[in-house]
């Protein structure tokens, strides 16, 4: 046994480390399948300061660390690089607290999303980001990644529901950033949500919870072509209206979402909207019949209410869903997260279509509309190295397409493995420089995360993440 | 593949116990990870290789050539194969279509290799389970021994902890009160209008534990109009056989059924209990073979007792039963047959009963099958997990619709000393149709 593992088995405990090769290869990636490489060692520790002890043997032992919840995320960050330990927070899945008066609930790491839903049901209160990984991902994965979701349109991302969290850094030591609900001098909490494992691993986090709103109304809506739907979803907010949710399906994925759930949507549709208003009662069906004229003024052949609690759970479901549904077309998916501005999103749809058409990529596309965020799913099969060439270099070319209309090439999905190289595209060098110094700051070896989220200097907007 | 520490390495360089698989079915899996959290061994242990996903990867690997290790076996055994996480997932994966064939072909890997005898599975499971008068014979001094309080005694005294192995475990799982009914007849008449005609399917394990649920099951669907059919040449659907990696004497068992049931004459073949009706629902699956279009004639005609009822529309029982009760999913009702909504349905309609929502109702109780007699640590936890989910509903009566539920969850309650009752749905709804008088539980 290696001298790594005996240290790491005295500081996590005998039971709480995975090092036989077999089992550290379910370890290799994330649900970018693409980007595969197995860990060293894995642990799988029961407390904040067994997450400590074994920042230390690493640092001491010179290892790399690599933070995982439950491995959904999308952009590869939680991928092993440079042969690193993985540190697995599922073991710490305890919802701690729920403090209504205060309006806050504090959290393991590893507590999965609907977990913590599940605990607050019948409260009359909620966590308000939902990513569609919500079944599965953890709140610490959710704030490595600043996750969204649909009602993040109008309740915002995950940073804006954190009020503290307690991390461990490069050095081993805990330390606890708030919980604060306006924070005085620097906004530590701000820096850490979303920096993916780089400035030290969360452990606990307390989050904000919202009242859940009187009431909601969910619609869809159907249309002849994906322009007509973006169009009705600009003019929408252009009216002054915000809704808790405004999703767009494309036609392709809206046939697997029927294959898989059977909602009975008319897969002739050119796209559909599912839009959802909430709040106080009174006002609501006001909001609702503006939708709906807007909606029809750009061409929506049909728009219906959800009317029962199962139609709309299962609407969303359709939602949340489709792209894991993508499985039922082909073997492996690569999901971008782009970022255009709202009014540019028929064009995006536009030049998406070709780039498939161009690399014999099939892309179908979903959208957390309303943000302008589009979710291009590209389809091929990993066993088939140039099929994933193709995908890679569409997906590319999807996100060059995306600043190029003024947009971003993350929302939601981090920045990982996978965009690493396009930063240089999205800020200026001493706008790295300047990031690169406060990693530094937190953690002057680089071992948290090494390879992810902020390019090495060099690294061009042309090569890949990191070497094959 | 020799050569590389792999202890069972030399079992499967000649077989691959993937090999029967279609990698399409692997290649469903998109590694999105959503399964996860569905799974009852993941949620327990947090380690991704007791997960489906992780599962899938690993037998992928034994697939592409990688030699089954006992660590990646150990992790495959752990699965308790109740397909939680082919509810949960999106992509459609048929994890149970993976994992069964691979444990097949393992465990009989294991026969030829070191023609190992396991005289458990070769004479309980094999011999005895799948008979219910073999059965009920057996049991015969342990209803006589509870009768005059001995089995109580010995249970508190600890005397079962001396019986080794799986055979110990088997002691406390049966119900604290086993009892007696009269032999099951060949043909119960409709009551009132006749609205269908169904053949009833008696099982094994269920007739020697069970019989008054299954009376219970009759007199309901005699109350909802249903000539009531009982061939007596019945057996034992196979379930156990083909569990345990015996798919030749699985298939023995269901021909046999195809032989005792002639499917023309009935509307439905109706069954109470979950385990049994999945399995017979995939009799078209199992064996290609030129019998396989009567078997999937015969899994065609094959339905769950609440789905039945819930579609013919059932007759509101009248008499009230005042109290709270929950109702447990079991894993081959709610994810091998995707029927959950039907036994809520059907037990709403019963006057004055409470229905509480069991949190992670869904998630095994433990049981699966012969896992509690095999997987012990594992069965043990999960059986508490339950009783803690049960406890938190403040219900008295808990019901499910699968005699291997039933059976875990009242030995955990007993454990823990709780008075609550635990039934079948066929068993409080015929208390409602029967009474005459309110009950209060």
């Amino acid at each position: 046994m290696s001298p790594l593992v005996t240290e790491l088995r005295a500081a996590a405990g005998r039971e709480n480390v995975l090092s036989a090769p077999s089992e550290l290869a379910v370890y290799d990636c994330d649900g970018l399948t693409i980007e595969r490489q197995p860990p060293r060692a894995v642990v799988l520790p029961g407390s904040t300061r067994q997450v400590a002890a074994v920042i230390r043997v690493c640092q001491r032992q010179g290892v790399p660390v690599v933070p995982r919840g439950a491995g959904t995320s999308l952009a590869g960050g939680c991928v092993p690089l440079g042969e690193a330990v993985v540190l697995a927070l599922s073991r710490m899945n305890k919802v701690l607290s729920i403090d209504l008066r205060n309006r806050m609930a504090v959290v393991e790491a590893g507590v999965a999303n609907l977990q913590l839903a599940r605990a607050l049901s019948g409260t009359g209160f909620h966590f308000a980001p939902d990513p569609s990984s919500q079944a599965a991902s953890t709140i610490g994965g959710n704030t490595a990644t600043n996750a969204g979701g649909p009602h993040t349109l109008k309740y915002g991302v995950t940073v804006n529901h954190v009020l503290g969290v307690e991390v461990v850094l490069s050095n081993g030591s805990i330390v606890q950033f708030g919980p604060v609900g306006d924070p005085a001098g620097l906004d530590l909490i701000g820096l850490l949500v979303g920096s993916e494992g780089t400035l030290g691993i969360v452990t606990k986090v307390w989050v904000r919870l919202m009242p859940n709103p009187q009431d909601f109304h969910t619609l869809r809506a159907i249309f002849a072509d994906v322009a007509d739907a973006s169009n009705a979803v600009s003019q929408i907010i252009a009216a002054g209206i915000i809704p808790a949710a405004m999703e767009l399906m494309d036609q392709g994925i809206l046939a697997v979402v029927e294959e898989a759930f059977h909602f009975g949507f008319p897969t002739d549709a050119g796209a559909i909207l599912i839009l959802e208003v909430d709040g106080p009662r009174a006002g609501l069906d006001r909001q609702q019949q503006r939708i709906v004229e807007l909606c029809r003024q750009f061409g929506a052949r049909e728009v219906l209410q959800a009317s029962t609690a199962p139609q709309r759970e299962l609407l969303w479901k359709c939602r949340k869903l489709a792209v894991a549904a993508t499985g039922r077309l082909s073997p492996s998916y690569l999901i971008e997260d782009g970022v255009v501005p709202r009014s540019r999103l028929p064009q995006i749809i536009d030049r998406i279509a070709e780039i498939g058409r161009r690399h014999q990529i099939r892309i179908v596309n979903v959208a957390h509309a309303g943000d302008g965020n589009v979710h291009p799913i590209l389809l091929f099969d990993e066993r088939d190295r140039q099929q994933v060439d193709r995908a890679l270099a569409a997906g590319r070319e999807v996100l060059e397409e995306c600043i190029a209309c003024g947009g971003s090439v993350t929302a939601e999905h981090g920045i990982g493995i996978e965009k690493i190289a396009l930063m240089g595209r999205l800020f200026a060098p001493a706008d790295l420089e300047a990031m690169r110094r406060v990693r530094q700051a937190f953690d002057p070896s680089l071992r948290l995360n090494p390879g992810k989220l902020i390019p090495p200097r060099g690294l061009s907007p042309l090569d890949r993440g990191h070497p094959q | 593949m020799q050569g590389n520490g792999f202890h069972n390495a030399k079992l499967f360089t000649a077989v691959n116990p993937a090999a029967t698989i279609d990698y399409a079915l692997f290649q469903r899996c998109v590694h999105c990870g959503l399964c996860t959290s569905s799974c009852p061994t993941y949620t327990e242990l947090g380690d991704e290789n007791d997960s489906p996903r992780g599962r899938i990867q690993l037998m992928r690997m034994v697939a592409d050539g990688h030699p089954l290790s006992d660590r990646m076996r150990r992790h495959l055994e752990l699965c308790l194969d109740c397909r939680a996480c082919e509810t949960a997932c999106p992509s459609g994966v048929r994890y149970g279509r993976l994992i069964e064939p691979f444990r097949l072909a393992v465990e009989q890997a294991d026969q030829r290799g070191e023609a190992r005898y396991d005289w458990f599975r070769e004479i309980v499971l094999f011999r005895l389970f799948p008979y219910a008068d073999r059965m009920r014979r057996l049991l015969l001094p342990v209803r006589l021994m509870q009768r005059l309080g001995w089995y109580e005694m010995a249970e508190r005294l600890g005397l079962f902890r001396v019986i080794p192995g799986r055979l110990g475990r088997m002691a406390p799982l049966l119900p604290s009160r086993l009892q007696t009914a009269p032999r099951l007849p060949k043909f119960l008449p409709a009551v009132g209008r006749k609205r269908a005609r169904v053949a009833f399917f008696v099982g094994c394990v269920a007739d020697a534990v069970f019989r008054p649920t299954h009376w219970a099951t009759l007199r309901v669907l005699q109350q909802n109009g249903c000539d009531v059919f009982i061939p007596p040449e019945q057996g034992c659907c196979g379930a156990i056989h083909f569990h345990s990696g015996d798919n030749r004497g699985a298939r023995r068992m269901a021909d046999a059924n195809l032989v005792a049931f002639e499917l023309d004459r009935y509307d439905a073949i109706v069954v109470n209990h979950a385990g049994c009706g999945a399995m017979m629902k995939e009799y078209g699956l199992h064996w290609q073979d030129g019998l396989q279009p009567h078997r999937a004639k015969f899994a065609a005609k094959v339905k769950d007792i609440n789905e039945f009822l819930d579609n013919l529309g059932m007759v509101p029982p009248a008499g009230r039963i005042e109290a709270v009760a929950t109702y447990h999913d079991a894993c081959h009702l709610a994810h091998a047959q995707a029927i959950t909504e039907a036994p809520r349905r059907l037990l709403s309609l019963i006057p004055g009963l409470e229905l509480r929502e069991l949190p992670e109702s869904g998630i095994c109780c433990g049981s699966a099958g012969v896992y509690n007699l095999n997987q012990a640590e594992m069965s043990d936890r999960l059986a508490q997990r339950k009783v803690e989910n049960i406890l938190s509903t403040g219900a008295r009566i808990v019901l499910a619709s699968n005699a291997g539920c039933l059976l875990q969850i009242q030995r955990e309650l007993r454990r823990r000393k709780l008075p609550l009752f635990v039934m079948h749905p066929m068993d409080l709804l015929d208390l409602s149709y029967e009474s005459k008088r309110p009950w209060r539980g």
